[in-house]
């Protein structure tokens, strides 16, 4: 292990530091979904094609997801090859879910007539969850891929920064979630 | 105060070397070389938004002036403020972030060499593929920050918006992945000894510039992206017929564009405030302060950017708010001035070129900062926003402010990147031409913008008295041109048979100049225990007991690669969805060939 | 917080990597985070649908969203136990992005 002045391992410092500008970007998407809203000219409105009970269950699975991504680092770093392998692929399989889940939502909302181009909404709506949803991709691939090195019995308690810092990434997408669902689809009656 | 050179052993004495060829440079990994790769890149397009600003001056020597028509204008006023700002001055200042950073910190390189490549890359790609819009159909001609909905494709036809969103887009990233690697390179990579407190103000200037880069370039890619949608897609984001607010896009440009001014000058202020203590043997007075009041300029620039907005009728209180917020914002960036200036004051000064860049800075900087507070003032900006005055300026500040300083860098880190000293009188002849130069060619600007001259108009009637001022500015670009010209052929001339240097030819504090000129490729043959905060001039730096095993990475074609894969990407958004997904595949078999890369031999 | 030995910066002295290690919450308190995430999830959405709290619905979410929100970095992220660098690093920025946010809304009209 490399020595550093704060005794921060440099991927994970790199880590943060990126999470804190994506903090600007999803901010950024946030305030102008705010900004916009209640103003499309015409219809579907929000209120009209939000399905809450449809997605506070793929929420909930993304939710679930946090969890098992710590137990997968626990088990990366106690050197338990069966969990590490299990709780990595379980954790990707809920992200993919998840992604599965968008991906019904907007072909529905398409369906009803809601294209991207169709009014501020389907503007601020597809663009903002379509970052994040791209984001799960990646994180979804990430894990895979470390899915993969367990399976070959390359990635011991030695290397568990690596899976320390994919999993400081899945957390803060799913975190994102957490504010975007709140603010997309519960605050969009008020 | 004596140099006590004696109480550092020279470092770099078994120099090892590099070996040659392009395919060498391509490949690099090294900090040194990379910052060379970003000074060079950086400074050819300086001289072509130079040419740029000289073809606009041309045209505007005289009234009704037909030299260029108005398109052709106005796509040279936007490509010449986004390459001054973007492909030169942030380059420029990359490039000292690169070579000196990890010399100050006593560190071999930077935290992720290989990221440190792959941020070059991008940044040169985004540059090219921005600027080969003049070879497809014609640049941008929105203004560098294409306000919407001129930016829509009904007001902009033709592909030169978009080249500016994924030229940028690329550039940007670059941007922000460096700014990444700098930040954990500082805070995590300094030599034992070396508190925070104890860094050298040049790289506390990178680490304020870093976080401001990773802060504001993301809101500036959220609008580039709406706006790419809003293109190619018919989103509404900035669409007034379907609700949109093209103010928004203000907004978001201005969050990233004003911390961005900083961003472009507060790499010069850390230059200088190493000039300016070495050049008066005096150690920078007030250390701490300037330090927290880069802090606080950093902070405070986010909370500033309607001040360019104030015409667009926010309301008084938003108006008020944000006039009271950049008024404060010029305290800190006062007590600096104020600082540098007690630094000097009873200092054995010594007026070598580099001195005299870093005075220039002050006296144009302020000059530059007097006018920013006079339009801080919303009704005073109503009468000022959009003409020359706005132009004279954001010139002081950015040619009197940032130029200068990247210059006064130049002749006082050249000996250290080349082992030769640049030549004194030509610098001196490069000094006066450009104070002068400048001073005639903006300081006018003043004068007609008062009178009512509006800013990006190709031409003028005669009889409004716009004719003396413009015919002055033109002069004044033309001896700023001879200026570069001699500074070119100084670098040139200097490169092949300047004075040789040693290690510490200005006998400075900080550790860069306790290895050799250049330094070996390792940077230093053992890692510094540091004591002070001038570890050079006292206390000195201790040796260590122990002999240390060096390991410096390995080469690596893969972040050119990657970089080519994000080029072909964004190139194939114009193209078509088969170059984007070739884009992608190589994108990704980049990183998986990145990932499994062994990094040290 | 943590000591100014342990957090480095300001000895500038080198530790080593996890040096300063404090405990990792264990497996149990993953799995009792994750329960209560699911209760004010839970929580959050019966609110959304209870007509008497209309008027207050907002704040009722953004406290719930935000204990959710502290939950996961504090624990998941690991934040409670990580050093202030790291938690400098996120707050700062995450300070800037809900002003703006908080900022932007309000010049749009939706706070006054
Ligand atoms: C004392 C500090 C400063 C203050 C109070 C200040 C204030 C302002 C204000 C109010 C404007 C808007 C004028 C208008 O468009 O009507 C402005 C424009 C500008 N400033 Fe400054 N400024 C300061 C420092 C700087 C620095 C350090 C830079 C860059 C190195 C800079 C670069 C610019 C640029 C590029 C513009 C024009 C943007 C454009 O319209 O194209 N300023 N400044
Ligand atoms: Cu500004």
């Amino acid at each position: 292990m490399e020595r550093t002045n704060t005794g921060v391992p440099n991927e994970k410092m790199l880590m943060w530091a990126f999470i804190g500008s994506e903090c600007m970007l999803f901010a950024s998407l946030i305030a102008t979904y705010l900004t916009y809203r209640g103003r499309s000219l015409v219809g579907p409105y929000p209120e009209d094609l939000l399905n809450i009970p449809f997605i506070t269950v793929t929420t909930f699975v993304l939710l679930m997801s946090s969890l098992t991504m710590v137990l997968a680092l626990s088990a990366v770093q106690r050197g338990d090859a069966r969990g590490s392998r299990v709780f990595l692929l379980l954790t990707a399989v809920l992200g993919i879910i998840f992604v599965g889940g968008q991906a019904i939502e907007f072909s529905h909302f398409a369906g009803e007539g809601l294209g991207l181009s169709r009014n501020l909404f389907s503007s601020t709506f597809f663009l903002t969850t379509g970052f994040h949803g791209a984001h799960v991709t990646v994180g979804v691939i990430w894990l895979l891929s470390l899915w993969v090195l367990t399976m070959r019995g390359r990635l011991g308690p030695e290397s568990s920064v690596k899976v320390e810092v994919a999993g400081l990434y899945w957390h803060f997408v799913d975190v994102v979630w957490i504010v975007l669902f709140t603010v997309i689809y519960l605050m969009s009656g008020s | 105060m004596a140099t006590i050179e004696a109480a550092v052993p020279d470092q770099g004495r078994g120099a090892s070397t590099y070996a040659g060829g392009v395919w060498s440079w391509i490949t690099t990994v090294d900090h040194k070389r990379i910052g060379i790769l970003y000074f060079v890149s950086g400074l050819v397009f300086f001289l072509v938004g130079g040419v740029e600003a000289m073809l606009m001056r041309l045209q505007l020597a005289a009234p009704g002036n037909t030299l260029l028509d108005p398109a052709t204008y106005n796509q040279l006023f936007t490509m010449h403020g986004l390459t001054m700002i973007l492909l030169a001055v942030m380059p420029i200042g990359a490039g000292f972030f690169n070579y000196l950073v990890p010399l100050q910190i006593g560190a071999r390189d930077v935290a992720f060499p290989r990221l440190n490549a792959l941020s070059y890359w991008l940044f040169l790609f985004g540059a090219l593929l921005l600027n080969s819009s003049f070879l497809f159909g014609g640049a941008p001609q929105a203004g560098w920050f294409a306000y919407a909905n001129l930016t829509s494709s009904q007001y902009s036809p033709g592909h030169g918006m978009d080249f500016y969103i994924l030229g940028l887009a690329l550039a940007g990233t670059g941007s922000i992945v460096a700014a990444l690697n700098f930040i954990v390179t500082i805070l995590n990579l300094r030599a034992p000894g070396l508190s925070l407190m104890r860094v050298p103000l040049f790289t506390w200037m990178t680490l304020v510039v870093s976080f401001q880069i990773i802060l504001a370039f993301p809101p500036f890619t959220i609008a580039i992206v709406f706006l790419l949608f809003d293109r190619m897609f018919g989103t509404l984001f900035f669409e007034p017929l379907g609700g949109g607010d093209p103010i928004l896009w203000q907004h978001l440009f201005w969050i990233f564009g004003h911390p961005e001014v900083y961003i472009v000058v507060l790499p010069a202020f850390g230059i200088i405030s190493e000039v300016i203590p070495t050049f008066s043997r005096k150690p920078l007075f007030g250390y701490p302060v300037v330090v927290y009041s880069g802090v606080l300029i950093g902070f405070l620039g986010f909370g500033v950017w309607a001040h360019h907005m104030f015409s667009v009728g926010l309301g008084p209180l938003a108006n008020s708010v944000f006039a009271g917020l950049t008024m404060l914002i010029a305290i800190p960036t006062g007590v600096k001035i104020f600082h540098w200036i007690a630094t000097m004051w009873g200092g054995a000064i010594r007026f070598r070129t580099a001195m005299l860049f870093a005075v220039g800075l002050i006296v144009m900087f302020t000059i530059g900062g007097l006018t920013g507070v006079m339009h801080a003032s919303p009704p005073a900006d109503l009468q000022q926003t959009d003409t020359y005055f706005v132009v004279a300026h954001l010139h002081y500040v950015l040619f009197g402010g940032t130029m200068l300083g990247l210059f006064s860098g130049m002749y006082y880190w050249f000996p250290k990147v080349t082992g030769r000293f640049l030549d004194e009188r030509l610098g001196k002849a490069h000094f006066w031409l450009t104070f002068i130069g400048i001073n005639l060619t903006f300081f006018p600007m003043h004068f007609a913008g008062l009178h009512g001259m509006p800013r990006r108009t190709y031409t003028y009637p005669a009889g409004l008295g716009f004719e003396g001022y413009n015919l002055t500015s033109t002069v004044g670009a033309g001896i700023t041109l001879l200026a570069v010209l001699v500074f070119l052929y100084n670098l040139v001339r200097s490169l092949r048979s300047g004075e040789r240097a040693g290690a510490s030819p200005w006998g400075g504090a900080t550790l860069e100049w306790s290895t050799s000129s250049p330094p070996p490729v390792h940077n230093f043959d053992w890692t510094p225990q540091v004591r002070s905060r001038d570890p050079l001039w006292h206390d000195g730096v201790e040796l260590p007991a122990a002999e240390e095993e060096i390991h410096m990475p390995n080469p690596s074609y893969w972040p050119v690669v990657v970089a080519a894969g994000a080029l072909t990407l964004a190139a194939g958004a114009l193209i078509g969805l088969p170059v984007v997904l070739l884009g992608v595949a190589v994108m990704v078999g980049g990183i998986y060939g990145w990932a499994f890369e062994p990094i040290h031999g | 917080m943590t000591s100014e030995k342990a957090l480095g910066i300001e000895s500038g002295g080198v530790v080593a990597a996890h040096a300063h290690e404090e405990p990792h919450a264990s497996n149990r308190t993953y799995v009792v985070i994750a329960l209560v995430l699911g209760v004010l999830t839970a929580l959050e959405v019966m609110v959304f649908y209870v007509e008497a709290l209309a008027p207050v619905l907002v704040p009722i979410l953004i406290l719930l969203s935000g204990t959710k929100f502290a939950l996961v970095v504090a624990f998941y992220m690991h934040l409670k136990f990580d050093g202030n660098v790291l938690r400098g690093l996120f707050l700062g920025p995450l300070f800037i992005a809900v002003a703006i946010i908080v900022a932007l809304i309000a010049l749009y009209g939706y706070l006054l």
